[in-house]
């Protein structure tokens, strides 16, 4: 055994080289090696179809990679499943309930099948899920009355039945509202702060952004770049625009050159540069001291979403 | 905010236990979604008329001149009720039990692939074994529930119309009516056993596909093509192995000596097919790619 193949124990899930190639040939999901810490909230990014859910579906036992190993809580999937799930909540490519059965007979379905569940406290268990997830009132509905947003918050009802160390949540916000998407970031926030492990996917940066305490970029089937937001965010420069009239804007490109700064090009009335290492400050009191009308200034800090954009190269048209 | 610890991690070192009778809630669970669900209880209901309106046909035609003839049994019927339950058993053996039997064995697995519910119970997690081996119970139950259905409404119809007596065997002895209702429970009996391998043949098409229909169909059509087989004389020497071909055996039990030999012949045919789709079943189930 080389020391590779010790699973640190903060980790909560790990994958090595996991690979998926369908029979039909396509690689689905190539040589990701994925770390999400115990207590992270990970914000799995990526187009539709760059391999996010072949890839929770190999961390959950649910699909045998073709090459590579995953571990879920320290032991190794799928051999470990039975053991580990039960400490798993889980919402996998959308949700899958009974149509004809009500949201309730649906989770206590789950919680009958569950051998280390006990039935005791399942009236309790299953009324506080569905407490968490608003659907108290809709309960007894059949499933398929249920609209999109509340079968999606009927999932996370089911992964919430029992207490988990680890909540594994692919799309959970599709179909919802934007009030839906601030309660389901609220739900992780909370969950999070009670030390649960969330491992989110999403297509929408934007949804999981303000929660994410680590992320990881998917794009045609590898894993680009993953760790906490700030320091990926640092890896790319930050650029300054500054605004000014028709007059000046041939000298205040010389002024900004002379600063230090790179890359100067105007459009227009608006300069824009690479800042470096010049501090933001320096280039009003230039500007001012030269007498050069300054409109604005602007100090754009590379947001995820653009880092996100340019690693996936953006678009619809990922679909292999 | 609700003050329950929902959702909550604990930290643990050890995987929650197994609270006792784990099994016992896994089979009660597939139980109450089989026998529970609206559409397979009106598949039962259908298959309780059969019988019905069976031994009303008989009821109203038995003093006409096309009284007699029909299927077998069908004409000792107005003679004793009890012989309805062996009319109607044959009359649904051919294609309603086993439509019905396709329809809830094919939904087994492939329907709560098609839901979504299976990758979810594999999560909870349930073990694929233990999975498909409470999946083949829940439709044998059901297979079993269906004779039923036939066997007490023919009973009950038959009675009502023509009464309960002694009964007269192939041969022309007369047993007594409480060994006529042992003989004709021998016969449900052999009649429910005898679904058996097109049970595991169900199961096996349901884990195939994702498409409840389909497996129905598949297994529907495999029992159909052995009765076809069935009846060809140049296929003479595969005839014994053939599904279908044991089923109306059951004419044995009215024999005064009854040849248990015969009957563990249909019965061991039976149990081949099962051993074999069963087996095929597992080893597709446990191996499949759940992406659906």
């Amino acid at each position: 055994m080389t020391t590779d193949d010790v699973v640190p124990a903060d980790l909560a899930v790990r994958t090595r080289g996991l690979t998926k190639r369908f029979r039909s040939g396509q690689v689905a999901v190539d040589a990701v090696d994925l770390e999400v810490p115990r207590g992270a909230v990970y914000g799995f990014l990526g187009p539709n179809g760059s391999g996010k859910t072949t890839t929770l579906r190999m961390v959950l036992g649910l699909v045998a990679p073709t090459s590579g190993t995953a571990t879920l809580l320290g032991e190794p999937m799928p051999a470990a499943g039975t053991r580990v799930l039960s400490r798993v909540g889980a919402l996998v490519e959308g949700p899958g309930f009974h149509p004809y059965l009500s949201g309730r007979a649906n989770l206590d379905r789950l919680d009958a099948v569950d051998a280390t569940a006990d039935p005791r406290t399942r009236d309790r268990r299953a009324g506080a899920a569905l407490d968490r997830v608003g659907l108290t009132a809709a309960a007894r509905k059949p499933f398929r009355q249920y609209s999109l947003g509340m079968k999606q918050r009927l999932g996370l009802a089911a992964a919430l039945l029992r207490p988990r160390e680890l909540l594994v949540l692919d799309e959970p916000t599709n179909g919802l509202d934007p009030q839906g998407t601030r309660e389901v970031r609220h739900l992780l926030r909370e969950l999070a702060d009670a030390g649960t492990t969330v491992l989110v996917s999403s297509h929408l940066l934007g949804e999981v952004e303000q929660v994410c305490t680590h992320v990881g970029v998917m794009s045609r089937g590898r894993l680009l770049v993953q760790g906490p937001p700030q320091q990926l965010a640092a890896d790319a420069e930050t650029t300054v625009v500054v605004s000014t009239t028709r007059a000046c804007v041939d000298d205040a490109a010389r002024l900004l050159a002379d600063l230090g700064l790179l890359d100067v090009r105007a459009e227009g009335t608006v300069l824009s540069a690479r800042l470096g290492m010049v501090a933001p400050e320096k280039i009003s009191a230039a500007m001012v001291g030269a007498a050069l009308d300054l409109v604005g200034l602007e100090v754009r800090r590379p947001s995820l979403e653009s880092l996100f954009v340019e690693l996936t190269g953006e678009g619809f048209d990922v679909a292999r | 905010m609700s003050p329950v610890e929902v959702g909550t991690a604990t930290e643990r070192t050890t995987p929650p236990a197994r609270v006792r009778g784990a099994f016992g809630r896994l089979l009660a669970s597939e139980l109450r979604l089989v026998l529970g669900r609206r559409r397979n209880v009106v598949l039962l209901v259908g298959l309780a008329l059969v019988p019905m309106l069976l031994g009303t046909v008989l009821l109203v035609t038995r003093d006409t001149a096309v009284g007699a003839g029909g299927p077998p049994f069908l004409d000792r019927v107005t003679g004793n009720g009890l012989f309805l339950v062996l009319a109607a058993l044959v009359a649904c053996l051919p294609l309603l039990l086993p439509l019905v039997v396709g329809v809830v064995a094919g939904d087994a697995v492939a329907g709560e692939a098609q839901a979504g519910t299976l990758r979810y119970l594999l999560l909870v997690p349930v073990p694929r074994t233990r999975l498909l081996a409470v999946k083949a119970l829940g439709v044998l139950v059901f297979a079993a529930c269906a004779v039923a259905a036939v066997a007490l409404s023919g009973l009950v119809t038959g009675a009502a119309y023509f009464g309960v007596g002694e009964v007269t065997l192939l041969s022309g002895d007369t047993v007594s009516t409480a060994e006529g209702l042992a003989r004709t429970a021998g016969i449900v009996a052999y009649v429910g056993l005898s679904l058996t391998g097109l049970v595991a043949v169900g199961l096996f098409f349901s884990t195939l596909t994702e498409v409840p229909v389909a497996a129905t169909a598949a297994t529907v059509v495999v029992a159909i093509v052995s009765g076809v087989l069935d009846a060809l004389p140049q296929l003479s020497a595969v005839h014994g192995a053939l599904l279908t071909h044991h089923w109306l055996d059951v004419g044995e039990l009215l024999r005064t000596q009854v040849d248990v030999g015969v009957l563990g012949e249909g019965l061991a045919v039976q149990a081949a097919w099962a051993a074999v789709f069963g087996a095929l079943a597992w080893s597709r189930f446990t191996a499949a790619d759940v992406s659906c």
